[in-house]
């Protein structure tokens, strides 16, 4: 591993910690150097921050796209006559087979299971954009660790089994 | 579900915003909150009930990580490099069910929770964890950070330790989330907080990012099922982005002791909750 000065410089800050009082001496760190230096691996530091932006617009475009689908299936149903029934909150479609069968009629249910199936897909694209940003920055071992969580998830699903 | 109706659309909404503001602040998924009012208070199917918490779990994370991965507070690293453990354990948990007696496991899981109720008693004064040390694994791949705190007004710079023993928490929460089919957003957070000794706003907020990616793998287990009705889990997934919205909102302000003081009787109540499943009794 290169050797990075302020690796050095901030393990020694923490062992001053341990006898000063904290409160007092970060203010001191803050003011006396740039932020980006208290950060271990410096020369990483802007990447992983554009990683963290990109993945931060991700999240939001994907929520506000799912809720909005959303949003117009609970509109959708709404107008339809009798709207809220019974018998539509146990019949529903649940295949992405009757899922797209449905939105070619614009079935309320099926327009709100779209909303939904995009909201749950969120935290995969999440993880693949993640996979994909550390390759970029030439991170193997988090290029890895990202790409082996993919992995599991998508074993996960095709076993049926899965935690909460 | 006697009668269904807009107003009874309208009431699970309104819990669901609870459950998100909750949920996003502490890092938990708010199935403890939905769950019970979902069948106790509108008579719905468990089935059902647990299909739409894990939409709610979901929508919990994505609606605050927007926010948190934003504003710098998630460790991404920390998360993906835990998700691991967090995952091969929930699928290895689900494999065990059928071996092992739930019902002793709820028992003796809500009792290990209870117990970690004390150490954060004595912790209750601590806005910051301090003289925290990168060990070599930490090191390695580089998971101590910085963030900015809003509260304090400075960006905070901390390191992560005991970061093997972390793991291996996580793998239990996985374990246990895929056994029990409960969310493990509790055990993360006491991991990163009392293992790893990460700053709260951290812990719980890289916790959030967590839950969304462990619940994804069962989101679409239970959508092909069919366990999850979209006529409830619409207006629940709108209440609870709306919920981890504001709640997102509210923590960057918020300082990391009151942040303690929110979680503590959240945890204990988990904890009771688990050994009264123990017992048969659901609430």
């Amino acid at each position: 591993m290169d050797v990075n000065p302020s690796v050095f410089l901030k393990r020694y800050d923490t062992t001053l910690m341990k006898d000063l009082h904290f409160k007092q001496l970060v203010p001191e760190i803050s003011k006396s150097q740039p932020v980006s230096n208290l950060t271990p691996a410096s020369s990483q530091a802007s990447s992983k921050e554009s990683t963290g932006f990109i993945i931060g617009l991700i999240l939001r475009g994907g929520v506000i796209l799912s809720a909005t689908i959303t949003c117009i299936g609970l509109l959708l149903l709404a107008l339809t006559p009798g709207g809220v029934t019974e018998h539509r909150l146990v019949t529903f479609p649940h295949t992405l087979n009757d899922v797209w069968a449905g939105l070619q009629g614009l079935h309320p249910q099926a327009v709100i299971a779209l909303g939904l199936l995009l909201l749950i897909a969120i935290p995969v694209i999440t993880v693949t954009t993640a996979a994909i940003a550390f390759a970029l920055e030439r991170d193997r071992r988090f290029t890895v660790i990202a790409l082996t969580v993919l992995a599991i998830l998508i074993t996960s699903f095709l076993l049926g089994k899965g935690g909460a | 579900m006697a009668h269904l109706s807009l107003v009874i659309l309208l009431l699970i909404f309104g819990g669901a915003i609870l459950a998100g503001i909750i949920g996003s602040l502490v890092g938990l998924g708010g199935g403890i909150l939905l769950v019970p009012m979902l069948t106790l208070a509108f008579g719905l199917p468990i089935h059902y009930a647990i299909g739409t918490s894990i939409v709610a779990v979901i929508a919990t994370s994505s609606g605050s990580a927007a926010a948190y991965v934003r504003d710098r507070l998630t460790n991404m690293r920390v998360g993906l490099f835990l998700e691991v453990a967090t995952t091969i354990g929930a699928v290895s948990g689900a494999f065990l069910t059928g071996f092992l007696v739930p019902q002793l496991l709820f028992v003796i899981f809500g009792i290990v929770l209870l117990i970690s109720v004390i150490p954060l008693v004595f912790k209750i004064g601590e806005e910051l964890p301090k003289g925290v040390r990168n060990d070599r694994l930490a090191n390695w791949l580089h998971l101590s950070g910085s963030y900015p705190d809003r509260h304090l007004g400075r960006e905070v710079p901390y390191q992560v330790t005991h970061t093997p023993q972390g793991l291996g928490m996580m793998y239990i929460a996985g374990v246990l989330s895929g056994l029990l089919g409960i969310g493990s957003g509790v055990f993360k957070v006491l991991a990163m907080d009392t293992i790893m000794r990460l700053p709260l706003k951290v812990s719980t907020t890289t916790s959030n990012f967590m839950i969304g990616v462990t619940a994804a793998a069962s989101a679409g287990i239970y959508f092909s099922r069919g366990d999850i009705p979209p006529l409830i889990a619409a207006p629940v997934a709108l209440g609870v982005l709306a919920g981890a919205f504001a709640g997102s909102h509210l923590l960057a302000r918020l300082s990391n002791k009151t942040l303690r003081l929110i979680f503590l009787p959240i945890m204990a109540i988990i904890a009771v909750q688990m050994v009264l499943r123990g017992f048969g009794l659901t609430i």
